[in-house]
């Protein structure tokens, strides 16, 4: 059944895009306060997770490397080296998720931004 | 081994086979042949990642250097996971709005000279040929060990599979033979897993204690710097762990099998949750091998400890197990050659061949024709460059594949994306710069000319200390986009499109008429 919809759907839509398409003002969208707004937003929100992550990946070679002070235990025989490895798997997951959810938000910005200056 | 193993074996090769005779017959457009008509969904994709990422150097791999080393074999687990944040944050979305079937593709949605498209390409090539060398040569010594066939017959035996997959099945049968090989290699990690943890009786803290006393190398085994004992050589190391992979061309060609960004960002998060799973159990693979089989008997068998992961399975579960290993051994093996040899053919045979040659004027049966045809290139000449490599060091030559990617691809795509200034004589400058200084660094490295003797090409004083030349040609790369994009900002370049038409597309997605980006 959404097959069907999708066909019927399809000419008209093309048509509108083609249309739209050849007339696009790449420079005057990228001007328009929604995608600034996109981008800002996005910038704010992945540059601090970006340095985070190289951040704390490149300190643990430096602090195995240059110090010992990861080779004391943890939890019993575990030493600290392996939970901050631990800790690394902990945080691409999270991140992940964070970057999955926050992501749902831009999706719909970008969907208002193209039906307000792309589909008209 | 016995007639387990066969038995497996040939299960593995029918299934694969049966798989490429159903996939041949959608594959008929060129989109169809690259990319599985952009029909994968987020899951499918995801495991494909994961079947495409998990090489042998992952599990056989891994598996040996902790064993072996401890701690410093983990590095390698929490770098490659730690890679996909890269790819997740930077780069997948944007790569799926802008190109079309290959890494080159994104590129030259923005930097049309032929140059741009050439020098992609021709690192593509590269990091193509040395990552399938690694996997060939691997490839035939494990079949060797475990079936006693002789090292030619095995690599052909391996060449031969993977032409076929491709040659007949393009991405789609390379996808499902990944997804399948995932499938193999999370059921096969997770039973020697948890035989592991029975045998620690599922103290997993214990463990630790009682791996302190358990290997030759007791308490530091827990510790960085078995290995790594200079840290400017293991931060240069990580840092191509973690940049190599968005640079990887096989694997970001994966995000070309899905319809649209959304469904890119999905997969990758489907296969940051596998890939991290695995990665987790590396330490009982590890650990278990460090225990239960010896450092000695590891040793014996394959010096840089690659046969860990299958005696590990034959000392837990028998021979039946080994031979399940064994068997996802092989196709762990198959399933990345497989994505190799297709990222390689679309280099020629889209970029070079359709692109630049043709001016992108070609039909949609010359273009299958072509990949075709450079499918069997890819193959034939990988084979043969593995049949006179048997001695080589595989280890090496995976590093040496990040390192180019990290090097070469890396500071191009981010700089394509998200850089208004960025133009034709920076991103060429960027990526021969990165290419060449990443493969001189090696040439003069302890991997080449090393002062034991038989440990590497030439007996010597190495000219670059580091085995990995990550920390030097890394920022070369970057260093000469830079430079190349000042030089030439006057310079008015053909075919450049405009930094505002990338940087909508690359955020919202939207491609206009042809539901493709513009070649």
């Amino acid at each position: 059944m959404t097959m069907k919809v999708k066909k019927a759907d399809r000419p008209v839509k093309r048509e509108m895009q083609r249309r739209s398409d050849g007339l696009l003002d790449y420079e005057r969208l990228i001007e328009t306060e929604e995608f600034k707004q996109l981008v800002r937003k996005k910038k704010r929100f992945m540059m601090p997770y970006v340095i985070a992550f190289f951040a704390i990946y490149l300190l643990l070679p430096i602090l195995t490397g240059y110090t010992s002070i990861l080779e004391t235990r943890a939890i019993g025989w575990m030493t600290w080296t392996w939970v901050y490895a631990f800790g690394m798997f902990i945080m691409v997951w999270v991140f992940t998720q964070i970057y999955v959810k926050k992501s749902r938000e831009f999706d719909s910005d970008v969907e208002h931004l193209l039906e307000k200056h792309v589909r008209k | 081994m016995g007639l387990m193993s066969y038995g497996i074996f040939f299960a593995v090769i029918l299934l694969t086979l049966y798989i490429t005779y159903w996939a041949a017959k959608q594959t008929r457009t060129a989109s169809e042949f690259y990319t599985a008509g952009g029909s994968l969904t987020g899951w499918q994709n995801g495991m494909a990642i994961a079947g495409d990422y998990l090489s042998a150097a992952s599990f056989l791999g891994i598996a040996g250097a902790i064993s072996l080393n401890g701690f410093d074999g983990f590095y390698y687990s929490v770098g490659w996971l730690t890679a996909y944040l890269v790819v997740l944050f930077l780069i997948a979305e944007p790569l799926r709005n802008l190109g079309k079937y290959t890494m080159a593709d994104m590129i030259g949605s923005r930097f049309g000279a032929k140059k741009v498209r050439g020098a992609a390409a021709l690192n593509t090539i590269t990091i193509v040929l040395f990552y399938m060398l690694a996997q060939l040569v691997g490839a035939g010594a494990l079949i060797k060990l475990l079936f006693g066939i002789d090292y030619w017959i095995s690599v052909l035996i391996v060449g031969v599979m993977m032409m076929i997959y491709v040659l007949f099945g393009g991405m789609t049968a390379t996808s499902w033979v990944q997804i399948i090989k995932a499938i193999l290699l999370m059921i096969g990690t997770i039973v020697i897993s948890f035989l592991v943890l029975m045998k620690f009786n599922f103290n997993f803290v214990g463990m630790f204690d009682v791996m302190r006393t358990a290997t030759p190398h007791g308490e530091s085994f827990l510790h960085s710097g078995v290995v790594y004992k200079d840290p400017i050589g293991l931060i240069s190391v990580l840092l191509a762990l973690v940049l190599g992979t968005a640079g990887l061309p096989h694997i970001l060609m994966r995000f070309f099998t899905v319809k649209d960004a959304k469904t890119a960002r999905s997969s990758v998060v489907y296969a940051v949750w596998i890939i991290g799973i695995f990665y987790v159990m590396t330490i009982f693979l590890g650990f278990g091998a460090a225990k239960f089989v010896g450092a000695d008997a590891i040793i014996a068998e394959n010096s840089a400890g690659n046969m860990a992961a299958p005696m590990l399975a034959g000392v837990l579960g028998g021979d039946m197990l080994e031979s399940f290993v064994a068997a996802v051994a092989f196709a762990t093996i198959l399933a990345v050659v497989a994505g190799l040899v297709l990222s390689g053919a679309s280099a020629i045979a889209h970029d070079i061949y359709a692109q630049i040659i043709k001016k992108g004027k070609v039909t949609e049966k010359q273009q299958v024709k072509a990949a075709r045809y450079a499918a069997i290139g890819v193959s034939v000449v990988s084979i043969l460059l593995a049949l006179g490599s048997e001695k080589l060091n595989v280890a090496f030559l995976v590093s040496l594949a990040f390192c180019i990617a990290a090097s070469a691809n890396v500071p191009t795509i981010l700089f394509t994306i998200y850089w208004r200034k960025f133009n034709t004589t920076g991103a060429v400058a960027s990526m021969l710069t990165g290419l060449i200084t990443a493969l001189v660094l090696v040439a003069v490295s302890p991997n080449v000319i090393n002062p034991v003797e038989g440990a590497a090409f030439f007996v010597g004083e190495p000219l670059f200390p580091f085995v990995n030349p990550a920390i030097i040609s890394i920022p070369a790369g970057f260093i000469a986009a830079i430079i190349g994009t000042y030089v030439g900002a006057k310079r008015m370049e053909a075919e450049e499109v405009a930094y505002a038409e990338v940087r909508f597309k690359a955020e919202a997605g939207y491609r206009g008429l042809e539901g493709q980006a513009p070649n």
